[in-house]
């Protein structure tokens, strides 16, 4: 093999720095509730972590990075989507809503008002991945009975609880909506 | 005495942070970032019992972004949260007890490095034979996993008696014997662990932790770093989820601490969730024998209890945990003569700790399906059975603890109507059954962990020129709401709106010390200390609001933002105001409260578990259906009656009973902490560690009983932890109205239920172990100690 020439060591060199690296960062563009952000990351971050590390929006937490426990649900697009399994590189191009985009004007989402009432957070964790779950359900589904609050709920775990409150304030917001 | 009208009391106001918490606005510690902060990860061990040749840490700290590798060597003191059992260290040093042991640390400039790092340490372990099961621990004698214990793997055996045994025995009519098994499960909050520590340029240690315990984990960190306890700051961060689990003091937490004091920089580590399965912490695998004698119409006469717990790779709360499968049987029914026998043994898997009700679901599954036996074989109905022989209040149990109030009475006789128990009773068709049990649980243990005479809770109030009150206490809200229940209790006592007080809670700079929240003793102590200390502060603004408003100060009363006279309502001034009139009068103005329980006549060695401020009780019912082809079972609805003492907030109460039943149905239908052979974890996930999600958790009606307990902050009990209880009981009960098949196995799976309708499952065995001989104490003459053989 012919012994390289230095500008091809150079070029080399930087490569392999680059492939050693693979914390070499990438330029997102993101569209997070209502404002465009760009951020250089590296590109094998999850959504979630970009969401917490480089955005500082810690709202959205983490309960497995599995996929497994819905606590990092985010919507993007109105559909709630687990943090954890996309990559920020994926959602670029979306609407991205976390929990610190469901108040509006300083005012609380009738979910929030709701879920503060009736006692339905208390160690709070999960409590975001919930919200952003009912507010797409509530979305879609403005008046769901029981049943299509469970399941729509299914993929969220909450270990304080027992969801009685929960369910209970969904259907609370429900009614609010309506007045709101 | 006239009842006392309340503002606060008794209101389903929301919690004092939920708002914050539905914002996504509280920060929990993993949402903590320091400037320069690196981070730590652990290397844990493969193996569940090896001794460590040698750790080589070279190239792994050769790494470039690697700032600092520890290993034993570096935290060679060892700790542990009950004094006399100190036998962890934050890293091994000679040997590793259980798969998921920490051997090392690692603190680099990204969690991707740290564990890149990992990979480069080399660990010469020599694998030891492991102990894997109470009959293991008990049999090999030789093959110990610690060497400062007195007999075997055998961590402590008790053995306690109460009573005359053997009259009690000779009066029975009948004689029952029964055995049952109790699985481990875990805590499984929806937060992992983490930790932050910074070792600041003033010599200072901080850490930020998601912790139950602020105040041990001050006193460990002090114990293992070797440095004085006020050069050490511990703030307990919000808890998402904590259920016991975070009631130790952890190795990640003592590792971040000396890599911050190695580095010079803030480190945090924050555990995955497959990691949080081997910390553990959680319910201790319990094998139970019990014997009871009973007289014809189900009088109970005598009961002998035994009880063998597996206890993990390590001791961590199980002195407290053993005793607590003995000390509350007999809390419900009135029993003449009880004998405990108890034995804690080490086994190579995570150690076991205190989760939910902390060693006393188990015996009380064993007790009330037992109960459930006994009157079916009697032809006497379960819940008549019980209500001819429910403790009394004002009484005192035959192991020395003192019942005050007592709401059983009403917890039962409520249940049973909304269920409409008596149609029910053995009147559903095949597949659908009903099941009853009941519990009783402290408020809080009559003693601390470590022995001292201070208090146990702490607070201190500041009150402001604005009319702003600032109360400081070390307990730690993990949930279930012990923040807000400071600013409920300030704002009661001073007339106030709750939003005008300020909590600054679990940071040992700032607050005094509570001791956690751990024995359902935060609402209780707290709420007592704050009420001692607004008194004290009410003393002066009576005086002053006397004098401005020429009113004795026994005619005045705080309310609705005023200090006004009871007979002249009319006649007062505003809070504010008197604040500045006796700021003027006295110098800032401040006062502490604090607390400690009164104490029990039970004084045997081991009656530090057991005695409490007040004890709260629970009924259960629960209707359900059980599929006879496939054992399936799904619940329908759980009725539940707590007496709380008085509901402090019922919307808190209610939330705290229905997370209960939650865990409870977890415990029963599907939660099981499994090991394989080889030490690993069956199911260190989410996903394969079922735990109940809105579809399996059925409708939960709760019903609150109030006894107004004397010694209760406004009359309030515990709530946390007691509504579990009945539930596990209650759903083996309905199983057998619905197939008729008896379950002395917990979790009760469609398997197990096949099994016994097919006549193949087997009765559970209890190994056979001979106790030491038993301390005898008889109410009012005192103890009778053994001698040592």
């Amino acid at each position: 093999m012919a012994s390289p020439t230095s500008s091809e060591t150079g070029k080399m060199k930087r490569r392999s720095f680059y492939m050693q690296d693979a914390s070499r960062k990438a330029l997102l563009r993101l569209r997070v509730n209502g404002e465009i952000s760009e951020v250089a990351t590296e590109g094998t971050k999850t959504l979630l972590e970009v969401l917490r590390e480089d955005l500082g929006l810690t709202g959205t937490k983490h309960g497995c990075e599995l996929g497994e426990c819905g606590t990092c649900t985010v919507l993007m697009d109105g559909e709630p989507v687990l943090s954890c399994l996309v990559l920020g590189a994926e959602a670029e191009d979306v609407d991205i809503v976390t929990i610190e985009g469901l108040m509006q004007g300083g005012q609380p989402h009738p979910l929030q008002k709701a879920f503060a009432d009736l006692g339905a957070t208390q160690c709070g964790y999960c409590i975001p991945g919930f919200l952003l779950t009912a507010k797409a359900l509530l979305d879609s589904n403005p008046h769901p009975s029981r049943d299509e609050i469970r399941e729509a709920l299914s993929g969220n775990l909450c270990r304080c609880t027992g969801y009685t409150k929960i369910l209970e304030a969904v259907e609370l917001a429900a009614r609010n909506q309506e007045v709101v | 005495m006239k009842e006392r009208k309340f503002s606060v009391i008794g209101k389903p106001l929301p919690k004092i942070d939920a708002m914050a918490k539905c914002a996504g606005e509280t920060l929990y510690a993993d949402d903590l970032f320091f400037s320069r902060m690196i981070y730590a990860k652990l290397l844990r061990s493969p193996h569940p019992h090896a001794r460590l040749r040698s750790i080589s840490t070279e190239r792994a700290a050769g790494l470039d972004g690697v700032y600092a590798v520890i290993t034993g060597k570096d935290l060679p003191e060892k700790f542990g949260i009950m004094p006399s059992t100190q036998d962890e260290e934050a890293l091994a040093v000679e040997k590793v007890r259980y798969v998921g042991d920490p051997v090392a640390a690692v603190a680099a400039s990204s969690e991707t490095l740290a564990e890149k790092a990992l990979e480069l340490i080399d660990v010469d372990y020599e694998v030891l034979k492991s102990v894997l099961s109470i009959e293991e621990a008990l049999t090999e004698v030789d093959n110990r996993i610690h060497s400062w214990n007195r007999y075997a793997n055998v961590q402590k055996a008790v053995s306690l008696e109460f009573g005359d045994m053997e009259k009690g025995f000779e009066g029975a009519d009948h004689i029952y014997e029964d055995t049952f098994f109790f699985q481990g499960n875990t805590h499984l909050p929806m937060e992992q662990y983490c930790t932050i520590a910074f070792s600041g340029p003033d010599g200072k240690l901080s850490v930020w932790s998601s912790t139950q315990t602020p105040h041990y984990l001050h006193r460990t960190l002090s114990k293992v770093l070797g440095l004085p306890m006020s050069r050490i700051r511990v703030v307990a961060t919000p808890v998402g989820g904590g259920f016991g689990g975070k009631s130790d003091p952890f190795s990640h937490e003592l590792s971040v601490a000396k890599l911050s004091m190695t580095t010079g920089r803030p480190v945090k580590i924050t555990l995955t969730r497959e990691e949080s399965f081997y910390v553990h912490r959680g319910r201790h695998p319990v094998k139970m024998w019990i014997k009871t004698g009973v007289k014809n119409d189900g009088t109970l006469q005598a009961m002998h209890f035994r009880s063998f717990l597996d206890g993990g790779g390590y001791s961590s709360y199980g002195l407290a945990s053993v005793y607590y499968t003995g000390a509350l049987q007999t809390v419900t029914y009135k029993l003449p003569a009880y004998k405990f026998e108890g034995a804690r043994v080490f086994t190579n898997k995570p150690p076991c700790g205190p989760k939910r009700g902390h060693g006393t679901p188990q015996p009380r599954f064993a007790v009330e399906v037992q109960l459930d036996e006994i009157a079916e074989k009697l032809g006497i109905d379960p819940i008549d059975l019980r209500l001819k022989q429910l403790v009394e209040p004002n009484s005192e149990t035959v192991n020395g603890l003192r019942i005050s109030t007592t709401g059983l009475r009403e917890c039962i006789e409520k249940v049973a109507a909304k269920a409409e128990w008596k149609k029910k009773f053995r009147q559903l068709p095949f597949g659908r059954g009903i099941g009853f049990a009941a519990s009783a649980y402290i408020s809080g243990a009559g003693l601390p962990i470590y022995w001292n005479e201070m208090p146990q809770s702490g607070v201190q109030i500041k009150l402001d020129r604005g009319g702003g009150i600032t109360i400081f206490c070390g307990s730690t809200d993990i949930g279930q709401g012990s923040d807000s229940i400071l600013a409920f209790a300030v704002a009661e006592e001073f007339g106030v709106d709750p939003a005008d007080v300020r909590v600054v809670t679990g940071d040992t700079d700032l607050t005094p010390v509570d001791l956690g929240s751990y024995s359902s003793r935060v609402t209780v102590m707290t709420g007592n200390a704050t009420i001692q200390a607004c008194g004290k502060l009410k003393e002066m603004l009576y005086q002053v609001a006397g004098e401005v408003l020429e009113v004795p100060s026994d005619d005045l009363e705080m309310a609705e933002g005023q200090v006004r006279s009871i007979s002249y309502p009319a006649r007062g001034i505003s809070f504010v105001e008197c604040v500045q009139k006796a700021e003027a009068k006295f110098g800032t103005l401040g006062a502490t409260g604090s607390y400690s329980p009164p104490k029990h006549p039970a004084n045997y060695k081991g009656s530090g578990v057991g005695p409490t401020t007040a004890y709260s009780f629970s009924t259960s019912i629960v209707e359900l259906a059980c599929d006879g082809e496939t054992g399936d079972i799904k619940i329908d609805k759980v009725w539940i009656a707590h007496d709380c003492g008085r509901a402090f907030n019922p919307l808190l109460v209610e939330g705290q009973t229905e997370g209960s039943v939650y865990m409870a149905l977890g415990e029963v239908l599907m939660e099981e902490q499994v090991f394989r052979k080889s030490g690993l974890h069956k199911i260190p996930s989410m996903l394969e560690y079922k735990s109940p999600t809105t579809l399996e958790t059925p409708e939960i009606e709760t019903i609150l009983v109030e006894t107004n307990d004397p010694e209760g902050p406004f009359g309030a009990k515990e709530a946390g932890q007691g509504p579990l209880l009945p539930v596990i009981p209650a759903v083996a009960n309905a199983v057998y109205d619905a197939v008729g098949v008896r379950i002395h196995e917990i979790p009760i799976t469609g398997d197990k239920i096949l099994r016994a309708l097919e006549g193949r499952l087997k009765p559970v065995s209890v190994p056979s172990f001979e106790f030491p001989p038993p301390v005898k104490w008889q109410p009012g003459k005192g103890a009778e100690v053994p001698q040592k053989s």
